[in-house]
């Protein structure tokens, strides 16, 4: 069932167009950069950004730090939220369902489906993110990268320390997934599913703005999103990011548990 | 091949299914009548697992449902109300799509089965249009093919004749008709009492959430133990079987006997001349009207 679900993801031509727009900012920045030579001081605007006009190479991580708090989650809610509740739309669910599609292998198909969107849009972002970083804004002398401590890192370093924040951004779109997901499950239209996602996530985001909501704060689901920064200090400062992962892993597990439980009792009228 | 006993289906105080014992045989072609808003395609939609019973056990090839729907699912085809496919693939990605979902009824064989079905419902020339481009018809027809895709041994077929022109649903009755007599076993729901009268062996009627009828469609036509006389000579006929006749206009009687070659031989002997002489039998819409209320769709004032 995972591959029935990735080959529509690849068929669809909504997946392409999406990728293709979410790409889009990015190399926008990347050609004003150029162009104008004016980074952000340092401390403002998009994390890394300042770092890439040394070192074009740096380049991709600016951009996933880009699309990761807005674009990416504005996907993931898209595409999760339509998972159970478009099918249903379609009316296309019932006829998975008595095929038979067992009703929890169709919930991991669609997770699935749904992180290798994730997956493939980063990458995608990733690479066009290197080919115009070091097409445009050149490579740094020497071999090595400059961390936000003032050390330097090797190449080996970098990339590790890249795949571990891949991983981050991975989990963190997991955690929106899930909740897009389960509401999936519970209402009969994809955008009441997307739109409730993204209602969560911009409440959680100006919750976070505000000091009167501060012991709230830890538990926001947006909270430790951007912390994957914290991977490129030297030391890596490991305290934001465990907890960002323990939290994402506990929101995945609630909602998933929900949306399985909702769905595996739900009558399917239409 | 479908036994319920005691099904019931509630959402939240209504019921809209209660305590149903249906009980279709090999070979049936059972037709499942009932006005809109009876209860059939909760029905349909319980035996195929797709809507929860409130109560009651059902069996479906002689399994539990939906307990054993991994193992029954996979012999069982069918039509749930409208038919529904992913607009922007063509007719043919549409059933190659829904035949490699759930347990595998053979890679190898797929493209040969697609074309067998295609051909079967009348979409042999079908071309690379995505299915946005079908008309209702059509549509009906690639969800029939759906259907059939894995030949299954029991169709449950819900209003299968929808949006098809006369033409169409009468190609689709003789392919049912075929299916049926190779073995294959069909429950068709439908309020439409012309269809199950040209089509199906055995009825049952749903009024309200219950079954009413349950019976052979030749037992609810049996004669009604009268004789219709088409006769110009009405006159004479009612002076000769006095006290027999129930009913009578200018050119017809309706006479109360159970010995139609002897009514006729009575009536030649004495000079009635008789243009055509036949049982009155039970009618299905009359059966079906007076077992039933009316339909849930009309909102009387109380």
């Amino acid at each position: 069932m995972i591959a029935v679900e990735l080959r529509k993801l690849v068929r669809s031509r909504r997946t392409w167009i999406t990728i293709l727009l979410i790409d889009t900012l990015p190399t926008l920045v990347a050609v004003l950069l150029t162009l104008t030579d004016v980074g952000p001081r340092p401390g403002t605007g998009p994390a890394f950004l300042s770092a890439v006009l040394k070192d074009g190479t740096l380049f991709p991580l600016a951009a996933i730090a880009m699309v990761l708090p807005l674009f990416l989650p504005v996907a993931v809610a898209v595409t999760a939220g339509e998972a159970i509740a478009g099918e249903s739309q379609a009316g296309t669910l019932r006829y998975m369902l008595i095929r038979p599609v067992g009703r929890t292998r169709l919930l991991v198909a669609k997770l699935a489906s749904v992180m290798a969107f994730v997956l493939l849009t980063v990458l995608v972002v990733a690479v066009t993110a290197y080919v115009v970083g070091t097409l445009l804004l050149g490579h740094a002398t020497g071999g090595s990268s400059t961390s936000f401590s003032g050390t330097a890192l090797s190449s080996q370093q970098i990339l590790l320390r890249t795949l571990l924040a891949l991983g981050y951004a991975m989990l963190s779109m997991l955690g929106v997934a899930a909740i897009a997901l389960f509401l999936s499950t519970v209402v009969h239209a994809p955008l009441a599913a997307t739109m409730g996602t993204l209602a969560a996530l911009i409440a959680s985001t100006l919750l976070l703005t505000l000091d009167a909501a501060s012991s709230l704060q830890p538990y926001l689901p947006t909270r430790y999103w951007l912390s994957f920064v914290d991977l490129f200090r030297d030391p890596i400062l490991w305290h934001n990011v465990v907890h960002g992962v323990v939290l994402q892993v506990i929101y995945v597990a609630v909602f998933l548990a929900a949306a399985w439980a909702n769905f595996m009792t739900k009558d399917i009228k239409d | 091949m479908i036994q319920t006993i005691g099904l019931t289906k509630r959402f939240g105080s209504i019921v809209a299914v209660d305590g149903l014992d249906l009980d279709v045989r090999e070979g049936d072609v059972y037709g499942f009548l009932g006005a809109n808003g009876s209860g059939k395609t909760t029905t349909v939609r319980m035996l195929l697992g797709l809507v929860l019973a409130t109560a009651g056990s059902m069996t479906v090839l002689g399994r539990s449902m939906p307990s054993s729907g991994r193992e029954v699912l996979p012999q069982v085809g069918a039509l749930v109300e409208a038919p529904a496919a992913y607009d922007d693939l063509s007719g043919r990605a549409n059933l190659s799509l829904f035949d490699s979902m759930g347990p595998s009824a053979g890679r190898a064989s797929r493209a040969g089965r697609i074309d067998d079905v295609l051909e079967q419902v009348g979409l042999g020339g079908i071309d690379r249009r995505p299915v946005r481009a079908y008309s209702l018809g059509m549509r009906q027809r690639l969800g029939l093919a759906n259907a059939l895709l894995r030949k299954p041994k029991l169709l449950i077929l819900d209003e299968p004749t929808n949006g098809l022109d006369p033409q169409g649903i009468r190609e689709i009755r003789q392919l049912l008709l075929e299916l049926n007599t190779q073995g294959t076993t069909i429950f068709l729901s439908s309020h439409l009492l012309a269809e199950v009268e040209q089509l199906c062996t055995r009825v049952g009627v749903l009024d309200r959430g219950r079954l009413v009828i349950q019976e052979q469609l030749e037992v609810l036509q049996r004669p009604t133990g009268r004789l219709y006389v088409r006769t110009p000579d009405v006159a004479l006929a009612r002076g000769l079987l006095d006290g027999q006749v129930e009913d009578h206009d200018v050119a017809s009687l309706l006479v109360r006997s159970d010995d139609p070659a002897g009514l006729n031989s009575q009536l030649v002997a004495a000079g009635v001349r008789v243009e055509m002489l036949t049982p009155e039998r039970h009618t299905l819409e009359d059966v079906v009207l007076e077992a039933t209320e009316p339909g849930s769709d009309r909102v009387a004032r109380a």
